[in-house]
């Protein structure tokens, strides 16, 4: 176990420097001079000499490489041309908003998927099935941005069921001001007993994670059908079936653990999936975090900031495919000797 | 009389292969098509530049209303499956294209070459595709030609690595040993036996990912780094609509169903073939 | 225990195992003898209604229940309680990420069995007693599948049978995939049962030599037909169907 864990932890630092080589390259393909974008176009030739030098663009690439991730490691991420703040700060700020929506969205992705996966393999060729398939199809061919739109439209603006906007009631930041403990916003109410923020949070919440879990939801489905599927053809099913177990509970009690494997791996690539499909769904709800950010940098050119998300949700990436590689271990027994 | 105790169909199961997914997503793909390529007689308002009366609702003479502009937004639907479809056709043609070539190359040199193949496919893809296009969509000049490059620049590897698994168990078959022997050059051993017998594979990956492309694509243009006005794009179209998307719903609401009916009959399509072809994955009897 | 006539077994119309006549009683061994694809084990196996997507015909009892006419559940109740599968890989036949011991208490619990004073003794007892009835240490139970070896989970499998109080066993191919020392192990804790407890045993197997030791009668089957049986003793020293014949002669 230990030499696994040592040779996932060599894949995973190589597989990180080559991101951290890639964003630098993308960053390096700008047309325009990185420097006249941060002077401003008025600039003068002094002040554009100033900023060359600041950001070290007259070294070689190499050099330039080598200062890059140094820069990294001491923490400096640049400063953003638009809100001309570290981008480490922007991002420190943003990342718990988007840790939130995501989050929630993965709880319902996993508590609608995995139960309709179920229910689509016990009735394997039926109905259900045929509604699960056709549903979960839906969900992951539905354009986020679009479901947004809609989602909004209908249950904020036309049924005044949610609200429209915002992460919560910004009123309630003096009435029950909320101490923050991860800034994480739900978890904070939660722990502190902050009840009106934290259903207003979740009230909030609600539409946004929905739009966001629609394509975790179909593709989780998908995959605990197919593999409980897969398991309940296996020998060790029959022996079960002999021994006088129904169909259900040969899928739930025998089969879901080991389906639940490559369910989990799913779960840590569909995060940061998620994560850049908050790119396209945060700004629509005004929602506080990476997304958001992401998108008003897109829109503004902003490419150090760019460069830091990009950054950041592919060391988030990474980091979730370390861990469920890890946990795999302990929740398939095979996975441990292999 | 028929057995009680096996609780699973007793009907014999329908054959696998057509699919009946795989079938309805085929034939919804070639509608798709067709009516992509039958715009300009199929649209109501094909002349486009004499805008009509502005943001009319949906009604008899303007099925899908009219945007701000004054344009028909069917007529638009119409010709953004062109430009949909056509970005499509070309990153999948330019990726499976590239990744093949570096896969069948990796599996079949072997050693270092496809060690340094394999590692930057990896890199490649521990990003999030999406990411990865939207970074390289950002530092170039927003256009159609963007949207394939950044698209395709993130789809090669996962044809690569299919491509090399491929050809790698099939350059230890015998009859390439004894080709090979034969003195056989390698490009046509190549030629004759590795890459037919990855084309199946890579058919079947094309259309699973044709329906990613197409959102991949629509995102990018949603967030103006693609196609630019007054190209008819579902993407930017949708976004055009959303500002007035609570008063004018139409403008922005039927460009997004095509990017949800498109992606949909391609996911169909793929996942069908996929279960007709792949014997791992299809359902087990 | 278990009383077959005309048994037909169909898969998509065409005949996977004809069968008119198969009885075993209590302390009874009949053994099924056959190449691969001769109907053994779908004739096995459609006597607890495993067969899938089959249609089966005839008139098929064991311990008292009519298979073909009994309701899904009616049939589960049956299956491991009185009636159990030991199956040909044994390792596979496990669910490989569930406990020994958790998947035998869940099989006991399943059927009723430790509940009340039905049989004596708490779950724990039984299961202990079971597993040391195939001369296998109690600390198996907290074992993976993946952990035990092959005569292990063979021997396993038997134990199952015995805490749930089975009175028949079906194996199908319950030595093939072990080697010559665990078969020889295996043979033993079946006979065993066999002769103390008075299990009925139905045998599939290919292994004339494990039959020959074991099998009181044999059917020997082709091509989805009975073309011979008899009382084991006759069957294999003066066999009257020339397959038979074939099959004696491959023997070493």
């Amino acid at each position: 176990m230990l030499r696994y864990l040592a040779r996932r932890l060599g894949q995973a630092l190589l597989v990180v420097a080559g991101v951290v080589v890639l964003t630098f390259a993308v960053m390096r393909l700008v047309p325009g001079d990185p420097a006249v974008a941060f002077a401003g176009p008025k600039a003068t030739p002094e002040e554009l000499a100033a900023a060359r030098e600041r950001f070290g663009l007259d070294d070689p690439l190499p050099a330039q490489l080598v200062a890059y991730v140094r820069d990294l490691f001491t923490g400096d991420w640049g400063v953003s041309l638009r809100t001309r703040q570290p981008v480490r700060e922007d991002l420190y700020l943003a990342f718990p908003a988007s840790i939130e929506l995501v989050g929630a969205a993965l709880l319902i992705a996993v508590m609608v998927g995995i139960p309709v996966g179920v229910l689509a393999a016990r009735y394997k060729t039926k109905f259900p099935d045929f509604g699960v398939r056709f549903g979960s199809m839906l969900a992951v061919s539905v354009p986020v941005f679009w479901l947004a739109l809609a989602l909004q439209l209908i249950f904020a603006g036309k049924l005044d069921w949610f609200p429209v906007a915002g992460e919560y009631d910004s009123s309630l930041d003096t009435t029950s001001p909320l101490t923050l403990w991860t800034n994480i916003t739900v978890v904070d109410a939660l722990i502190t007993g902050n009840w009106p923020i934290f259903t207003s949070t979740l009230h909030h919440l609600a539409l946004p994670a929905l739009v966001v879990a629609a394509y975790p939801t179909g593709v989780i489905a998908q995959m605990t059908r197919a593999t409980l599927i897969e398991e309940s053809g296996q020998d060790h099913a029959r022996l079960e079936r002999a021994l006088g177990f129904g169909e259900t509970s040969i899928l739930t009690k025998f089969a879901l653990r080991p389906a639940l494997s490559p369910v989990l791996s799913l779960i840590a690539l569909v995060f940061a999936y998620s994560l850049v499909n908050g790119f396209l769904v945060e700004a629509i709800f005004n929602w506080p975090g990476l997304g958001r950010y992401a998108a008003e940098s897109i829109r503004s050119r902003d490419t150090p900031a760019i460069a830091g998300v990009t950054l950041l949700v592919a060391l988030v990436y990474v980091l979730a495919n370390l861990v469920v590689d890890v946990l795999q271990g302990f929740l398939d027994p095979r996975a441990r000797t292999r | 009389m028929t057995s009680p105790g096996a609780e699973v169909p007793l009907r014999r199961s329908l054959p696998r292969i057509p699919d009946r997914f795989a079938a309805f997503g085929a034939v919804l793909i070639v509608l798709i098509v067709l009516a992509a390529l039958m715009a300009p007689w199929l649209a109501p308002y094909p002349d486009e530049p004499h805008p009509l009366e502005g943001s009319l609702p949906p009604s008899g003479a303007h099925w899908f209303g009219t945007d701000q502009l004054g344009r028909d937004v069917l007529t638009r639907v119409l010709y953004g499956g062109r430009t949909s479809l056509s970005i499509a056709v070309s990153v999948l043609a330019v990726s499976a294209l590239g990744g093949v070539t570096l896969g069948v190359v990796a599996g079949y040199a072997g050693g270092w070459i496809r060690d340094v193949i394999m590692r930057v496919t990896d890199v490649f893809l521990a990003f999030p595709a999406l990411l990865l296009s939207l970074a390289l969509a950002v530092v170039l000049p927003p256009s159609v030609n963007t949207v394939i490059l950044a698209i395709a620049v993130t789809w090669w590897p996962w044809y690569t690595r299919l491509a090399a698994s491929v050809a790698a168990s099939i350059a230890t078959r015998p009859y390439v040993d004894a080709a090979r022997c034969l003195g056989v050059p390698a490009p046509l051993i190549v030629l004759r036996h590795v890459l037919p017998n990855s084309l199946t594979p890579v058919l079947v990956q094309i259309s699973l990912d044709a329906g990613g492309v197409i959102l991949t694509a629509a995102a990018l243009s949603y967030l103006g780094l693609g196609a630019q006005e007054p190209t008819a794009e579902w993407g930017l179209m949708v976004q055009q609509g959303q500002t007035l998307f609570t008063t004018n719903w139409w403008i922005g609401t039927f460009p997004g169903l095509a990017i949800l009916v498109t992606a949909f009959a391609f996911n169909m399509l793929g996942e069908g073939l996929r279960n007709a072809l792949d014997p791992r994955a299809r359902t087990v009897k | 225990m278990i009383e077959v006539r005309d048994l037909r077994v169909r898969y998509a119309g065409r005949l996977a195992a004809d069968v008119p006549e198969l009885d075993v009683g209590a302390g009874e061994c009949v053994a099924i003898v056959g190449e691969s694809g001769s109907g053994k084990s779908t004739t096995l196996l459609s006597l607890l209604g495993l067969t899938q997507d089959a249609e089966i015909s005839g008139h098929v009892r064991v311990c008292g229940v009519d298979v073909l006419a009994a309701s899904p559940r009616g049939l589960r109740e049956i299956r491991g309680a009185r009636a159990a599968l030991v199956m040909q890989s044994p390792q596979s036949a496990l669910s490989p990420a569930t406990r020994l011991g958790v998947l035998m208490r869940r099989a006991l619990k399943l059927h009723g069995v430790g509940r009340g004073a039905d049989r004596g003794g708490s779950l724990d007892e039984i299961m202990a007693e079971s597993v040391a009835a195939v001369m296998l240490d109690r600390t198996i139970l907290r074992r993976y599948p993946h952990e035990i070896s092959g005569g292990q989970a063979q021997r396993f499998a038997i134990a199952l049978a015995i805490a749930l109080g089975a009175e028949v066993i079906l194996a199908d191919e319950p030595t093939s995939a072990l080697d010559v020392t665990v078969q020889a192990e295996v043979v033993g804790v079946l006979r065993r049962l066999r002769e103390q407890r008075g299990l009925a045993l139905l045998l599939v197997s290919h292994d004339l030599a494990l039959i020959s030791t074991i099998a009181d009668r044999v059917l020997v089957m082709k091509d989805g037909e009975v073309v011979e049986s008899g009382p084991a003793a006759r069957v294999l020293t003066e066999p009257a169907h020339p397959y038979t014949r074939e099959l004696l002669e491959a023997l070493p």
